[in-house]
């Protein structure tokens, strides 16, 4: 939201792509989540067994799912907050479903549904009245969450189908979770929108410049609205994965979940003003946060210290970059 | 006319209907009592969405205030606890909460990182704070002393000093964004940075005095807190900070910056505090609250942008409406 904009330095040599890539952000992370792993597994007898490492995927997993759809919003210039709402709201329609015996393929179909519809709204209200997506993201996140409450209250459904449960807490192959499939697909999915397809290349156009986007002929709200319905489905995506790994629905599921996703996000190195940013970033980050989390829940620190953690790394890997190019500016 | 369609004109009719509304079907709720008691109740509001005004008018935003003033209210449960006097209390929650403000400023100003990031990010590690102040623990009724608990609710002239409080901040700001350089200032930064940076306003520095000023506002609204309900634990007033956005919000504050006023916000403020207050009366189940200030927001915004939105603007105006 700072407007003060320096002037781009225009390189005056070109760099070999090798140097480059051994620059880049993403093989930082890529040496932080070695570091961590090799720390982690000094630090703790435990963490090297195969079954807890394919537990520990589940502290990442369903955030990052998002985190992909989210990458995209903000590098086209947007943000979603309203992510944990919307998979509260999906969580509770399912159960309302399931509570009238919705089998489990309509239960898949209402959460992704609700995802849909959701994210719909929210592109709805941004990209085609042209309203700020932070305000914007901020009501509906009351108002999603909120229609949870109206029908929850302070009960909570229970007593999920045993087909559901295949969602969260399956298993296709020895460790390798149904999560962790729908994680890699995932990935690799909007690794090629945004990277190999036409419309990854108007979301970063849109990012850098959507007025000079919109000259060029590209659809600038059509974009954005459908980069709002994709993390409205991922959402969706992952109340399933959430409410079937947890067998139950209240209305505080998933509660903060927009902070870890932008903080994945932003680890990632997408630019938080937009413009800028890769998926494989987004991966090594989702990696490098559930290695964090989980090396320090072996190592017994409680939940809340974590969250300090996890906000200090929010800051550290903005502020560092940062702080290095004005100390090397004098 | 003009008087018709001012923001703020629209926003006191808004109140009017809602509470005649109200007051249609149970009286009682527009005695001047009950109404002196939602004031009272609209407080901690009305101080906290009135630091984030002049937050957002400097094109900013500050998440952790709600986090704040957690922080701060425990501060001031653990002084009190260790047996120091009231007025040493008092100045240091609000010396403590303009610093953890000073902090955000701080990045944003020298670093220039985007307020969401840095604000997001202090909002859990302040909390975080909290629970490695005090392990998780309560601070409860019994452990506070009767005069920490007794200052906000002494009545003088009819209202409690809470409201008191809230009566003299709101008086101080609206002086110091009417009649202070600094007050104009921060809506020289909102309005065009380019321009205040011209006309000689630093707009990092003016961005750090409105994160301090809102710090501040939260540490004192911290102590009132924690005396008032006579509890101090980690999550007190847990998503308190979006209720103080959406104040600002349908106070008529352009989440752009530059415009906004102190009655806007103080209304926007009221509005809610009415709706929280209404809806046990009127026999709404209090779940209901939630969704509804999030209906408010967006109908607030999507008001906003309608009267913003001048007549004959050039084409493609709306490529550049983000934020």
């Amino acid at each position: 939201m700072t407007t003060i904009q320096t002037g781009r330095r225009i390189p005056d040599r070109l760099t070999s792509p090798l140097s480059r890539a051994l620059k880049s952000w993403e093989a930082l992370l890529l040496v932080v989540a070695v570091a961590i792993f090799v720390l982690n597994s000094v630090a703790s007898p435990y963490f090297l067994d195969p079954w807890n490492l394919s537990d520990a995927t589940f502290n990442f997993t369903e955030k990052a799912m998002i985190a992909f759809a989210m990458a995209m919003l903000i590098i086209a210039g947007d943000i979603d907050l309203s992510v944990g709402a919307i998979i509260a709201l999906a969580s509770t329609v399912m159960g309302v479903a399931m509570t009238l015996g919705a089998p489990t393929p309509v239960l898949v179909l209402l959460g992704l549904g609700t995802g849909l519809t959701c994210g719909a709204f929210n592109g709805l209200l941004v990209a085609r009245l042209g309203l700020p997506a932070i305000v914007v993201t901020i009501g509906t996140m009351s108002l999603f969450r909120g229609i949870s409450y109206i029908v929850l209250g302070d009960g909570a459904f229970t007593g999920y189908p045993s087909g559901f449960a295949w969602f969260g807490q399956g298993y296709v192959f020895w460790v390798i979770t149904v999560e962790m499939v729908i994680f890699i697909l995932a990935a690799l999915g909007f690794g090629i929108l945004l990277h190999r397809t036409n419309f990854g290349r108007m979301t970063y156009a849109i990012g850098n410049n959507a007025t000079a986007a919109r000259f060029s002929g590209i659809r600038v709200g059509r974009v954005r609205f459908i980069l709002f319905l994709l993390t409205g489905l991922m959402s969706g995506v992952a109340a399933i994965c959430l409410t079937s790994r947890l067998g139950s629905t209240r209305p505080s599921i998933a509660f903060g979940f927009e902070l870890e996703v932008v903080t994945i996000v932003v680890l990632g190195g997408v630019a938080i003003l937009g413009g800028s940013g890769s998926i494989t970033g987004v991966v090594l980050a989702a990696l490098v946060m559930g290695l964090v989390t989980f090396g320090l829940g072996l190592l017994n620190v409680p939940g809340i210290v974590m969250s300090i953690v996890v906000g200090a790394l929010l800051i550290a890997v903005i502020a560092l970059p940062r702080l290095w190019a004005m100390l090397r500016r004098g | 006319m003009s008087l018709l369609k001012s923001r703020e004109a629209i926003l006191a009719l808004a109140i009017l209907g809602l509470l005649a509304l109200i007051a249609s079907r149970f009286p009682g709720f527009v005695a001047p009592a009950n109404l002196a008691a939602v004031f009272t109740d609209s407080s901690p509001l009305i101080l906290l969405a009135l630091g984030q005004m002049v937050v957002i008018l400097t094109k900013c935003i500050d998440l952790s205030v709600a986090a704040n003033l957690a922080l701060c209210g425990m501060v001031a449960a653990l002084m009190n606890g260790a047996g120091i006097p009231l007025p040493l209390i008092l100045i240091g929650v609000i010396a403590l909460g303009a610093a953890l403000g000073a902090f955000n400023g701080m990045l944003v100003w020298t670093l220039g990182i985007p307020s969401i990031v840095v604000t997001l990010g202090t909002m859990t590690i302040y909390r975080g704070v909290i629970f490695l102040l005090t392990g998780g623990a309560w601070i409860n009724a019994h452990q506070m002393s009767p005069a920490f608990k007794a200052f906000p609710r002494t009545v003088i002239a009819g209202l409690p000093v809470m409201a008191w409080i809230a009566v003299v901040i709101i008086a101080a700001v609206a002086l110091l964004m009417m009649r202070t350089p600094l007050g104009r200032a921060f809506y020289a930064v909102g309005g065009n940075p380019h321009a205040a940076v011209y006309t000689g306003i630093s707009v990092g520095r003016t961005q750090f005095a409105a994160f301090v000023m809102a710090g501040a506002l939260a540490g004192l609204t911290g102590y009132l807190w924690v005396a008032r309900y006579a509890v101090a634990y980690v999550d007190i007033a847990g998503g308190f900070e979006l209720d103080v956005v959406a104040a600002c919000v349908i106070g008529g504050i352009a989440i752009a910056g530059g415009a906004g006023t102190v009655a806007g916000c103080v209304m926007g403020a009221l509005f809610l505090g009415i709706i929280k207050n209404a809806l046990p009366v009127v026999g709404i189940s209090p779940f209901w609250q939630m969704a509804i200030s999030g209906a408010a927001i967006l109908i607030a915004i999507a008001f906003n942008a309608q009267s913003q939105r001048a007549p004959g603007r050039i084409i493609l105006k709306r490529a550049e409406h983000r934020t």
